[in-house]
C-alpha cells in the first residue's frame, strides 16, 4: 500500500511544498493504517532497582517541643503506615489541645527572648545550617519520604529533598535584608506563626512554612499531616544538631483536633494552612474577628491548554508531568487538559501511548514513576469520582499496568468526552486522573480555563510569543507555566486566586505573610 | 640528637585561573612587618601576568555567569565554611603581617567570614530587588534584568588586608562576573592565602584571580586594556585615582571607587548592597502581548 | 490540510532526554541490554591512515568481540571508507552476520558535487556494501535550500541498488532541534532507512536529546506513513552506561519493534570494550581491566 500521506511536506519557514519523491522505496514494509501502534511490552523488561541504604525509623515518635522530644500529654500515639505495603511504619504522638498550648508557649517564649532579639545575620546562619544538613542528610530523608507518603523514590530524592534544602538556603539570605524586600517600610515579625500543612510534599510543605517564617523573625508551632509526620520529626532533629535555639521550631503531630486546637489558639499571632478549599474556609471562619493573619493554599482544577502550533511532543512531556507528578497529588495539578481541536486526535494518541511507559509500582525502586495514593481514603475519592465520570458518559484510558496486591494504587487514567458540566470537570480529584476536553480558539480555551471558582494554577502549550503573554495576562490563576508545569522554585511566589486561597509562599511577596509592616 | 626542627617556609604564588603561579617575569619582592622584620617573598606581577589573568577571567565569565544563582550563592557560602574552617591560619597571618593583636585578626577574620555569608545570599535576589517589569504604554510584555559585565579589576586597600578584598569581590563576582584582585601591597600574605581558601571553595578556576606586586606598575595597563569592562578602585591611593579614571575611558570601562577609611570596612559602609549595580548591566526587553 | 513539522522546545525536550539517564538497569536486564548493545553496534574506523590490516582487526572483532563463553553476539556492523570496502567483504565473505556498511558522498564534509557522491555510491555498493551512509548537504539545508537536500537523498537513494541507506544530518552543525527535527522529515521522505545524527568528525556528536528528537520524527512518520524507519546516534557514545540509556530512550518512546539491529544502530568504536567490560563485570563480579580486552 502506497504511502499518501508522506507526498505533501509543509516546510515551515520556507513556505515550501517539496515535491513527492516518486517512489520512495523504504527497505521496511508499510503497515496498515489500522494496525500501526507502537509495543510498550516487556521485550526487554527493567530488573527491579530497589533503593538499598537502609534507614532507621523509631518504633514510635514523639512531639517536639521548646528543643526537646516529649511524650503527649495524652499517652496516645497512632499508626503510621507505608500506603505501598499497607505495613505500619511506627507509632506517631497525637498531640492534644494541652499540648498545642505548650507549644505555643515555648514558641512565644522563644520569640520574646531570643528569636525577636537575635540580628537577621545570626538567624540566617541557623536556616543556613539547617540547608547544608538537609543536603547531608539527603538520601536518608528521600527514602523515610518515600516510605512515609507513597511518592516514587525517585521523585524525593530528585525534586523533595533538594527543593527543601533550596528553600532553607535562599531564606537563610534573607533574613538580614528583609528591608530591601519593603521598600519605604520597616518589616516586623509577627511573633508566633501556627502551621498546618498537608501530605502531598511532607517535607517540602514543612520547609515552604518554617523557612519564610524563620526568615522573617517568627518563631513556629507546626502540625505535620497525619499520615506522612516521619519526615517533619527527622527534620526537627536537624534542628536540634544545628543547635537552633529551643521553642524556635515546635512540632506537633496529631489530628485534625490537633489542627484545630492551633488555630483557635489565641496566642499566636498568624496562620498559614495549605490543604483542601472546604477546610481552609472553614479555618478563615474561625480566624475571624481574631487578628490574626491568615494565608491560604487550597485546592485547584488546573487548565492545561494545548494550543495547535504547541511542540507537541513537549507538550505531552508537559500535560504527563502536570497530572501523573506525584500521583495527582498536587493542588496545582493540570487536571484539566484543553487540547485546540485541530491537534486533538494527535494528542490524545500520543498521550495513550505514552501512559504505557508510565511505570507503576514500588516507590521505593528507582524506576518507579507513579508510586502509592497516600491513603485509603484517598483511593476511595479517586475511584468515586473516576466511577461519577464513567456513569455521567465519559469514556476512560488508562495504561495497561499490573498493580500490586498490597497496597494503594491507581493506574495513570485520562477521560475523554468529558463536558464542562461534569463532576471530573469540575471537582478536584487530587489523583492520576485528567480529564481531556476541547477547544477551537484561544479566546474560547480561555474562558473555559476561567470558569471555576478555583484558581491556583494553569498551563499553556504554543510556538508563538505573543500568545503566551496574552493567555499569561487574562488566565486567573496565582501561577501559569508557559511551555512547561510543575515548575517550583524559592525565588518563585506561589499561591492562588479566587477559592484556591490568598497569599503567596516563596520569593520577595512570599515574605509579606510573615511580616508587619505596618 | 638535635630537639630543632627545621619548618618548611611558604611560597607565596599568585592565583590565575585556579592554579597557583609566579610571575612570568621571575621578579619577587620583599614583604616586610611593621617593624621591618622580613617576612616571605611575594610575585612582582608583571603586565603579562595582567594579560594572561584577564584571559583566564574571560573565559571562565562565561561558563560563571550561567550558573545558576543559586549554585553561585552555594559557592560563596562555601569560601565562607572553609574560611571559617581555617580563621586561625588567617587570623595567624593578619596579625603576622599588619601587627595588630591575635584578638582583632580574629575579629577581622570573623567580619569576612559573615561578609562572604551576606553577599552569598544576595545571588538569588537582586535581580528581584533590583529589576523590573515595566507597565509601558503599548501592549508590551516589558522586563529589565540586571546582568554581569564581564572582567571587572579590583583594586584592594592595605587596610584591612582580608576584609576589604573579600568586601569589595563577593558583590562584584556573585552576579556572575569574574574578577581579577591587586592585592595590598603593604599586606599582601592575607590575600593570597585567601586565594587558598577559594581554591579549595568549588569556585571555577578564573572567576577570582588574585595578583600580588605593585599598584602603579600594573595601572596603565589595566586602564588601556580593551577587555576589561570595569574597575573598582578601592585602593585608597589618591594617585591611582585619576589615572585610572581618565584611562579606563579609552573603552568606557565601568568604573567604581570605594572610598572607605580603613575603620569603616567593619560597619555597615563595608556592607553595601548597592555595590552589585556598579557591574551590572540593565538589559530590558519587549514582546508584544497577543494572539 | 497541514502537515506541518513541530517545533521542538528546547528546554522539555533536554529534561526528557535527561529522564531516561534516571532509570536504573541491573542485574539480568543490565546483562541482557548490553548483549543488545553489542548486536546494535557498527564497530567503526574512519580514518585517513586506515589500512587493510587495520580493517581485519576490526572485522575480526566484530565477527567475536569476546570469548564464547560470555554469550555474546557479533556486532551488527562494520562501518569504513569506502576504499576498505573490498578488503572488509574478502575478510567477512558472503554472506556474513556482519554486515559492511560504507560511508560515501563525500564524507564527512559533504562538500563535493553531486556526481561525484553518486559515483562513489555506486562504487561502494559494488565494492559489497550492504548499507551506504550518506551526508547531506548542511550547506544547502542552512541556506533554505530544503528541495536541493531532498533530491540529493533521493538520487543517493536510487545508487544504492538492494543497500540500505543511512542518512547523516550531522546534527552539531544544524544546531537547533527544530533543525533536526525538519531534517530528519526530509530524510525520510525522501527516501533514507534509517537516519543517523552524525559522522563523529564534529562536535557535539550524538546527544541524548538529540536522538529523542529524531525518535519522534519516526513515530510521526511511521503513524503518518505506516513505514518504520531505523534510528543510529553515532559517536560521543563512550560508557555502557551511555548505551543503556538510549536503549532505554528507544524502549520508552518507540517501544519493542525499534529494539532490534534492523531498526537501531550505534556508531561506535571505544564503546564496545567498555560494554564487554560490563557484561564480564556483570557475569564474574569483579571490575575489570582494559589490559584484558582485545582492541578492534
Amino acid at each position: 500500500m502506497k504511502a499518501k500521506t508522506s507526498a505533501k511536506l509543509k516546510v515551515r519557514r520556507a513556505v515550501a511544498v517539496l515535491k513527492p519523491v516518486a517512489q520512495a522505496h523504504h527497505a521496511q514494509p508499510v503497515v496498515a493504517a489500522r494496525d500501526r501502534r507502537l509495543k510498550f511490552g516487556d521485550a526487554w523488561d527493567y530488573a527491579p532497582a530497589p533503593e538499598t541504604v537502609p534507614v532507621k525509623i523509631a518504633p514510635r515518635y514523639e512531639l517536639f517541643i521548646d528543643g526537646k522530644f516529649s511524650a503527649p500529654r495524652s499517652g496516645k500515639y497512632f499508626d503510621s503506615i507505608n500506603p505501598a505495603t499497607e505495613e505500619k511504619l511506627c507509632e506517631i504522638a497525637n498531640g492534644s489541645a494541652e499540648d498545642v498550648d505548650r507549644a505555643v508557649k515555648a514558641a512565644r517564649r522563644a520569640y520574646e527572648t531570643v528569636w525577636s532579639k537575635m540580628p537577621g545575620r545570626e538567624r540566617g546562619k541557623y536556616l543556613f545550617r539547617v540547608a547544608r544538613l538537609v543536603q547531608e542528610r539527603a538520601r536518608e530523608l528521600a527514602i523515610l519520604e518515600t516510605m512515609d507518603g507513597g511518592k516514587p523514590i525517585k521523585e524525593s530524592r530528585d525534586f523533595d529533598v533538594p527543593t527543601v534544602a533550596a528553600h532553607f538556603f535562599h531564606h537563610g539570605g534573607w533574613a538580614d535584608k528583609l528591608q530591601y524586600a519593603f521598600p519605604g517600610r520597616t518589616p516586623r515579625p509577627l511573633g508566633v506563626a501556627g502551621q498546618i500543612i498537608p501530605w502531598n510534599f511532607p517535607l517540602l510543605m514543612a520547609a515552604w512554612k518554617i523557612a519564610p517564617a524563620l526568615a522573617c523573625g517568627n518563631t513556629v508551632v507546626l502540625k505535620p499531616s497525619k499520615t506522612t509526620s516521619i519526615t517533619a520529626l527527622h527534620l526537627a532533629a536537624i534542628f536540634q544538631e544545628a543547635g537552633l535555639p529551643d521553642g524556635v521550631v515546635n512540632i506537633v503531630t496529631g489530628t485534625a483536633e490537633t489542627g484545630r486546637a492551633i488555630y483557635h489558639h489565641p496566642d499566636v499571632n498568624k496562620i498559614a494552612f495549605t490543604g483542601s478549599t472546604e477546610v481552609g474556609k472553614i479555618i478563615a471562619q474561625a480566624c475571624a474577628g481574631t487578628g490574626k493573619r491568615l494565608t491560604l493554599e487550597l485546592g485547584g482544577k488546573a487548565a492545561n491548554i494545548i494550543l495547535e502550533d504547541a511542540p507537541l511532543d513537549q507538550a505531552i512531556e508537559g500535560i504527563v508531568s502536570g497530572i501523573y507528578f506525584n500521583q495527582g497529588h498536587v493542588c496545582c495539578a493540570g487536571s484539566r487538559l484543553f487540547v485546540q481541536e485541530g491537534v486533538f486526535a494527535t494528542v490524545v494518541r500520543k498521550l495513550r501511548d505514552r501512559i504505557q511507559t508510565l511505570r507503576v509500582g514500588n516507590p521505593l525502586d528507582k524506576n518507579t514513576d507513579i508510586g502509592a495514593i497516600n491513603s485509603s481514603t484517598q483511593l476511595e475519592k479517586i475511584r468515586e469520582l473516576v466511577q461519577c465520570g464513567i456513569d455521567e458518559g465519559a469514556e476512560v484510558e488508562q495504561s495497561a499496568c499490573a498493580l500490586p496486591a498490597k497496597g494503594y494504587w491507581f493506574p495513570p487514567t485520562f477521560l475523554t468526552n468529558v463536558t464542562m458540566s461534569h463532576r471530573v470537570a469540575r471537582e478536584e480529584i487530587f489523583g492520576p486522573v485528567l480529564s481531556v476536553m476541547s477547544f477551537r480558539t484561544p479566546e474560547e480555551a480561555i474562558e473555559r480555563a476561567n470558569n471555576t471558582p478555583y484558581g491556583l494554577s494553569a498551563g499553556v502549550w504554543t510556538d508563538k510569543g505573543s500568545k503566551i503573554f496574552k493567555m499569561v495576562n487574562q488566565l486567573r490563576a496565582g501561577v501559569v507555566w508557559a511551555n512547561c508545569y510543575n515548575k517550583f522554585d524559592p525565588t518563585s511566589p506561589f499561591g492562588g486566586y479566587k477559592e484556591s486561597g490568598f497569599g503567596r509562599e516563596g520569593g520577595v511577596q512570599g515574605l509579606a505573610g510573615y511580616v508587619n509592616l505596618s | 640528637m638535635s630537639a630543632v626542627r627545621l619548618d618548611v617556609r611558604k611560597t607565596y604564588k599568585m592565583y590565575v585561573g585556579g592554579s597557583f603561579i609566579r610571575s612570568e617575569s621571575g621578579r619577587s619582592l620583599a614583604v616586610h612587618d611593621p617593624e621591618g622584620r622580613a617576612l616571605d617573598n611575594i610575585c612582582h606581577a608583571s603586565r603579562k601576568d595582567l594579560r594572561d589573568a584577564v584571559v583566564a577571567a574571560r573565559s571562565a565569565t562565561e561558563g560563571w555567569a550561567k550558573k545558576s544563582a543559586y549554585l553561585r550563592g552555594q559557592i560563596l557560602y562555601r569560601a565562607a565554611e572553609m574560611l571559617e574552617n581555617r580563621a586561625d591560619s588567617l587570623a595567624g597571618e593578619i596579625a603576622r603581617s599588619t601587627g595588630v593583636t591575635a584578638g582583632k585578626a580574629r575579629a577581622e577574620v570573623n567580619l569576612a567570614i559573615d561578609r562572604l555569608v551576606y553577599f552569598a545570599g544576595w545571588t538569588d535576589k537582586f535581580t528581584q530587588v533590583f529589576g523590573a517589569v515595566n507597565p509601558v504604554a503599548s501592549s508590551h510584555f516589558n522586563f529589565t534584568v540586571p546582568e554581569p559585565t564581564g572582567v571587572v579589576v579590583v583594586l584592594a586597600p592595605d587596610e584591612p588586608s582580608l576584609l576589604a578584598l573579600v568586601s569589595t569581590l563577593a558583590p562584584v563576582i556573585l552576579s556572575g562576573n569574574s574578577a581579577i584582585a591587586v592585592a595590598s601591597e603593604k599586606y599582601p600574605l592575607p590575600a593570597l592565602t585567601f586565594a587558598e581558601i577559594l581554591a579549595t571553595s568549588d569556585l571555577p578556576g578564573g572567576v577570582i584571580n588574585i595578583l600580588s606586586g605593585k599598584r602603579q606598575e600594573l595601572i596603565p595597563h589595566i586602564a588601556s586594556h580593551l577587555d576589561i569592562n570595569a574597575v573598582v578602585n578601592a585602593s585608597g591611593v589618591e594617585e591611582t585615582h585619576a589615572a585610572l579614571q581618565a584611562g579606563t575611558a579609552i573603552n568606557l570601562k565601568r568604573y567604581a571607587r570605594r572610598s572607605l577609611a580603613a575603620a569603616d570596612w567593619s560597619g555597615p559602609a563595608g556592607e553595601d548592597a548597592y555595590w552589585i549595580l556598579d557591574t551590572v548591566e540593565f538589559k530590558t526587553a519587549w514582546h508584544p502581548i497577543g494572539l | 490540510m497541514r502537515a506541518a513539522v513541530p517545533t521542538v522546545d528546547q528546554v522539555t525536550v533536554e529534561e526528557r532526554a535527561t529522564a531516561f539517564t534516571r532509570r536504573s538497569i541491573k542485574t539480568s536486564a543490565k546483562l541482557a541490554g548490553l548483549k543488545m548493545v553489542v548486536s546494535m553496534m557498527d564497530l567503526t574506523t574512519l580514518e585517513g591512515k586506515d589500512t587493510p590490516g587495520k580493517v581485519s582487526y576490526l572485522c575480526r572483532k566484530a565477527l567475536h568481540p569476546i570469548e564464547g563463553k560470555y554469550d555474546t553476539p557479533p556486532c551488527a556492523a562494520v562501518c569504513v571508507y569506502p576504499n576498505m570496502v573490498r578488503h572488509a567483504r574478502r575478510f567477512l565473505g558472503d554472506p556474513s552476520p556482519v554486515q559492511i556498511a560504507s560511508v560515501a558522498t563525500g564524507f564527512p564534509s559533504g562538500q563535493y558535487a553531486l556526481r561525484t557522491k553518486l559515483e562513489e555510491t555506486r562504487r561502494a555498493a559494488g565494492d559489497g556494501a550492504d548499507e551506504i551512509d550518506m551526508v547531506i548537504d548542511r550547506g544547502a539545508f542552512l541556506s533554505g535550500e530544503f528541495q536541493k537536500v531532498s533530491d540529493e537523498i533521493a538520487a543517493v537513494k536510487e545508487a544504492c541498488g538492494a543497500a540500505h541507506l543511512k542518512v547523516i544530518l550531522e546534527t552539531g552543525e544544524l544546531v537547533t532541534y527544530d533543525n533536526v527535527r525538519l531534517a530528519s522529515q526530509i530524510a525520510m521522505e525522501a527516501g533514507a532507512d534509517f537516519i543517523k545524527t552524525s559522522t563523529g568528525k564534529v562536535q557535539p556528536a550524538a546527544t541524548m536529546p538529540v536522538t529523542l528528537v529524531m525518535l519522534e520524527a519516526i513515530r510521526d512518520y511511521f503513524f503518518a506513513t505506516g513505514i518504520r524507519i531505523g534510528m543510529k546516534p553515532a559517536g560521543g557514545i563512550r560508557t555502557a552506561k551511555q548505551s543503556l540509556a538510549y536503549l532505554v530512550m528507544v524502549k520508552e518512546t518507540l517501544g519493542d519493534d525499534w529494539l532490534s539491529p534492523d531498526l537501531f544502530r550505534l556508531g561506535a568504536s571505544t564503546l564496545l570494550n567498555d560494554v564487554l567490560m560490563q557484561i564480564v563485570k556483570t557475569v564474574d563480579g569483579n571490575y575489570q581491566s582494559a589490559d584484558y580486552f582485545s582492541l578492534p
